[in-house]
C-alpha cells in the first residue's frame, strides 16, 4: 500500500510538454529519498487542461500541479511527499483562492464538464488492465454475457438514445440491430472502431485511445455479442504513436486475461480484435472508405446503399462506430438506459467531448451534456479569448463543418442545432478565432486540405473543390469580383448535391457558412480590396512612415524585387507597382517605419 | 507534389531484405494484408522504392501496379527517402490560426528547403503535416519523434541547432 499517489499525464500533449523527463525525474528523487515503497507514481491519461501541460496531481490531497518542469520536482518531493507541505506556487492557479486550497471539481475549467465517455482519462493507469478492472472495467461485458440477450443489449443501447459521436449522428442502437437482423444467415460479421481522427483540431478519440484504451475493447465485444461478430477491428491513424502502443497492450492484456478470445466468461462467445494502421488519407474516416483501406486497398468511397449493415467490411455485415461512441456504451449497460437519457436534450442525449483549439486560454479537452452553449465553454470552461481579443467564430466539425458566429453563442450546442445555423457537431473540435482571423482565408484554409484530400474518384469532389478554392484564392489576392460571390454559392451547392461520399457533400460547408456569417467581410476583400484582420498578404499595401525612417537603407537591400528606393540618411519610398507584398523589409525594420494596412 | 520517381539509386542490405520477407511470411495469410506489408516495408528501408514494391507484389501476389496505386494513394508511403532527421510542421486548424504557416515559413528559410524537399548533406527533410493532436500546446513542429510547442518563430534555429 502506498500512502501517496503521483498520477502523471502521459497524454500526447503533456508527453510533447516533456512529461517522460518529469516522471524520470520523480521516480528518481523518490528513489533518492528512500520513498518508493510509500509513494506510487502512475502514468494516466489526458486531464484534459493540455495547455497546461506537464500536469500531476498527488492524492489523497488531490493537489493540481501544472507546468511542471524537471528542475521542480526536488522540491515537490523534499516538501510535498516528505513533508506533507503542498507547494502552492506550482499548484494550478485556479485551485488556490483566497479561502485556501480548493478541489478541482471547483475550478471554472471543470465545474459544467461532465465526465463520462472521458471517465477513466487522468485517472486510472490505462496500461494496466486492472486498474481498469478497478474502475468497473469489463464488468458490463460480463452483465452482457451472462445476463442480457443480445435483443435487450441493443435495446438498452436504443433507449439510450445514444447517437454516433463521429460526426453523422446516426442512433447507434438502430444501427446495431440492422446489422443484426438486415442478413440472418451470414456466416460472419465484423464490428469495426472509427480510430482515423482525420479532422483537424481534434484529438478526443486519441484521448481516450491513449487514457482508456480498455473501454473501445470492452464496447466492441460488447457490439459485437449484440450484432453476432466474433472479429473486430480497429482502424487507427499512424499519427498517434501513443495511442497505437497502449491499444496494443491492452488488447493482448485482455486475452491474457480471457477477456478477448474463445469462451469469454464461459458464456460461449467468442471474439477477438486487431489493430489496423492508417496510412495518412484523410477520406478513409469515411466509413465504407475505411474498410475497402481495411481490406488493404486505396482508401476511396463507395456508393451507398448497401450500407455496411447488409454488406460491409469483405462484404459481411458490419458495425462502425467511432471511439467516442464505444466510450459510452459500457456506462450505458451498467448504469442503464434512462440514467444516459436523462443528461442532454430531446434528441441529443448523454455528453459530448470537445477539442477546445485555437485562440482560447485553456486549450484542451473537455466533456460537457449536450445542450451546453458554446457561451458557456469558450468563456466559462475555456476561460476566453487571449489577450483580451473579441470572440469572432467558432469552428465545429472541421473540415466538413461550419462556423457559429457571435451571434449564436448561446445556443445550446446539439446535433439538431448546429445542422439549423448551417454548421454541424462533427467529430468534436472546436476552433475559437479571434479578430485577427480572416474568415476568407479560413474557408481557403479548409479548402486547400479538402482538394489534397479528395480521393479523386468523382468529378465534383476532385474538380469542384480545386475550382472553389481558386475562386478564394482569386478574391484574397485582389482581384475578386461581385459576382464571383453568386458563383461561389452556386458551385458549392453543385458540390454538396453530387459528390459520392460524406467527404464531398461537406467539403463546401465551411465556405457557404463563412459567407453567410461573414458576408460584409467577403464583400469588403472582393470591392474594397481590404482584409481587415490583415492576413490575406494580397491585399495588403505597404508604406513608410517618414517620421520613423532615418535612412539606414535595411529595407531596400533586404526587398527581393528592388521596390524601395531612397539615398542613404533619406527618406525611403516603397513602389507599390513593383511591391510582391512579401514582407521582408517589415522584418528588417529597426525602427518599426514601415507599416501594412 | 511529391516525386513519384525515386532521385536516388536503391541500395538496399541483405539484413533488410530478410526482415522484408519475415513481414510479408507474417501477414502472407492475413485478409487485406497489403497495408501491413508495406508499412512494415517502410518502417525497415525508411521509404518505399519501386524495387521494394516489387517484391512485396511478387510475394503477395498481386499486381505491381495495385501496390503503385496504394503507395501513392497514402500521404505516409513516401517513394523518396527522408532526411535523418524529419521535420514535420502541424498544419492542423488550430495550429494554422495560431501561426503554422509563419513556422513553416521560418523553417524554409532556415533549411533552405521547400515542404517536400531534403537538404543537399541529407540531414534535414521538411514536410508539412496532417493535425497530430497536439492542439493544446500549437503551433507544433515535429522533429523525428520530438514535438516542440508553443512555437513564436524565434526558437527555430535554436531547435534545429540540436540535431
Amino acid at each position: 500500500m502506498f500512502r501517496s499517489h503521483v498520477l502523471i499525464c502521459g497524454g500526447t500533449g503533456c508527453h510533447a510538454s516533456g512529461s517522460d523527463g518529469v516522471m524520470s525525474a520523480l521516480s528518481e528523487e523518490i528513489n533518492k529519498n528512500g520513498l518508493e515503497k510509500e509513494v506510487g507514481v502512475v502514468k494516466t491519461g489526458c486531464f484534459g487542461l493540455c495547455a497546461l501541460g506537464p500536469i500531476m496531481v498527488v492524492y489523497p490531497e488531490g493537489s493540481f500541479y501544472s507546468a511542471i518542469k524537471e528542475s521542480d520536482i526536488p522540491e515537490i518531493v523534499s516538501e510535498h511527499l516528505l513533508k506533507g507541505r503542498v507547494v502552492e506556487r506550482l499548484l494550478y492557479r485556479e485551485t488556490v483562492s483566497a479561502d485556501g486550497i480548493q478541489s478541482l471539481n471547483h475550478t471554472a475549467f471543470y465545474k459544467k464538464q461532465k465526465r463520462v465517455a472521458l471517465r477513466n482519462c487522468g485517472v486510472i493507469n490505462p496500461e494496466n488492465i486492472d486498474e481498469y478492472i478497478g474502475a468497473d472495467g469489463y464488468q458490463a461485458l460480463g452483465k452482457v454475457l451472462t445476463e442480457m440477450k443480445p435483443e435487450q443489449v441493443i435495446k438498452t443501447v436504443m433507449d439510450s438514445g445514444l447517437r454516433g459521436r463521429g460526426g453523422g449522428g446516426f442512433p447507434t442502437g438502430r444501427k446495431w440491430d440492422l446489422a443484426r437482423k438486415l442478413i440472418p444467415d451470414a456466416d460472419q460479421k465484423y464490428v469495426c472502431c472509427n480510430a482515423d481522427e482525420g479532422d483537424p483540431g481534434a484529438f478526443m478519440d486519441r484521448s481516450v485511445l491513449e487514457g482508456d484504451p480498455h473501454v473501445v475493447i470492452e464496447a466492441m465485444a460488447i457490439a459485437g455479442y449484440a450484432i453476432g461478430a466474433t472479429q473486430g477491428y480497429i482502424y487507427i491513424r499512424a499519427e498517434y504513436p501513443i495511442a497505437v502502443k497502449r491499444l496494443r497492450i491492452a488488447i493482448n492484456q485482455a486475452r491474457d486475461y480471457g477477456l478477448l478470445g474463445k469462451d469469454i466468461f464461459n458464456s460461449g462467445f467468442d471474439f477477438d480484435v486487431d489493430i489496423r494502421l492508417g496510412a495518412g488519407a484523410f477520406v478513409c474516416g469515411e466509413e465504407t472508405a475505411l474498410m475497402v483501406s481495411i481490406e488493404g486497398n486505396r482508401g476511396e468511397p463507395r456508393p451507398r446503399p448497401p450500407f455496411p449493415a447488409e454488406k460491409g467490411l469483405f462484404g459481411k455485415p458490419t458495425v462502425l462506430n467511432n471511439v467516442e461512441t464505444y466510450a459510452n456504451i459500457p456506462q450505458i449497460i451498467l448504469k442503464g438506459a434512462e440514467w444516459f437519457a436523462s443528461m442532454g436534450t430531446e434528441k441529443s442525449k448523454g455528453t459530448k467531448v470537445f477539442a477546445l483549439g485555437g485562440k482560447i486560454n485553456n486549450t484542451g479537452l473537455v466533456e460537457v451534456p449536450m445542450g451546453t452553449t458554446l457561451r458557456e465553454v469558450v468563456y466559462e470552461i475555456g476561460g476566453g479569448i487571449p489577450k483580451g481579443k473579441a470572440f469572432k467564430a467558432a469552428q465545429t466539425g472541421g473540415p466538413s463543418g461550419g462556423c457559429i458566429s457571435a451571434a449564436n453563442i448561446d445556443i445550446p450546442i446539439d446535433y439538431d442545432n448546429l445542422i439549423s445555423i448551417g454548421s454541424m457537431m462533427g467529430s468534436g473540435g472546436l476552433i475559437v478565432m479571434d479578430e485577427d482571423n480572416c474568415m476568407v482565408d479560413m474557408a481557403k484554409f479548409f479548402l486547400e486540405f479538402t482538394v489534397d484530400e479528395s480521393c479523386g474518384k468523382c468529378t465534383p469532389c476532385r474538380v469542384g473543390t480545386k475550382r472553389l478554392y481558386e475562386m478564394l484564392e482569386k478574391i484574397t489576392s485582389g482581384n475578386g469580383e461581385m459576382e464571383d460571390l453568386d458563383k461561389i454559392k452556386t458551385l458549392c451547392e453543385y458540390i454538396k448535391n453530387n459528390s459520392l461520399c460524406g467527404l464531398g457533400q461537406t467539403a463546401p460547408n465551411p465556405v457557404l457558412s463563412m459567407l453567410h456569417n461573414f458576408k460584409d467581410e467577403y464583400v469588403q476583400h472582393v470591392k474594397d480590396k481590404k482584409c481587415a484582420a490583415k492576413v490575406c498578404a494580397g491585399l495588403l499595401q505597404y508604406s513608410i512612415l517618414e517620421d520613423k525612417c532615418i535612412g539606414c537603407t535595411a529595407c531596400a537591400r533586404a526587398c527581393p524585387a528592388g521596390a524601395i528606393s531612397g539615398k542613404v540618411k533619406e527618406k525611403h519610398v516603397i513602389d507599390r507597382t513593383k511591391c510582391v507584398k512579401c514582407g521582408a523589409c517589415v522584418e528588417k525594420c529597426k525602427f518599426g517605419a514601415i507599416i501594412r494596412a | 507534389m511529391a516525386l513519384k520517381k525515386c532521385a536516388v539509386p536503391f541500395a538496399g542490405t541483405a539484413e533488410q531484405e530478410k526482415a522484408l520477407y519475415a513481414v510479408i511470411d507474417e501477414y502472407k495469410s492475413v485478409q487485406g494484408a497489403l497495408m501491413p506489408v508495406l508499412q512494415g516495408a517502410q518502417e525497415i528501408y525508411g521509404y518505399l522504392p519501386i524495387e521494394v514494391q516489387t517484391v512485396i507484389a511478387e510475394e503477395m501476389g498481386v499486381p505491381l501496379e495495385k501496390v503503385y496505386g496504394i503507395v501513392t494513394f497514402y500521404s505516409q508511403f513516401a517513394l523518396n527517402p527522408k532526411g535523418k532527421y524529419k521535420v514535420a510542421v502541424c498544419m492542423g486548424t488550430a495550429c494554422y490560426v495560431r501561426g503554422a504557416g509563419d513556422i513553416l515559413k521560418k523553417l524554409k528559410d532556415s533549411l533552405g528547403i521547400d515542404p517536400g524537399g531534403i537538404t543537399p548533406d541529407g540531414k534535414f527533410s521538411l514536410e508539412d503535416c496532417r493535425c497530430i493532436g497536439a492542439c493544446g500546446l500549437a503551433p507544433v513542429i515535429m522533429i523525428n519523434e520530438d514535438v516542440y510547442g508553443k512555437l513564436t518563430g524565434d526558437e527555430i534555429d535554436g531547435i534545429l541547432a540540436k540535431y
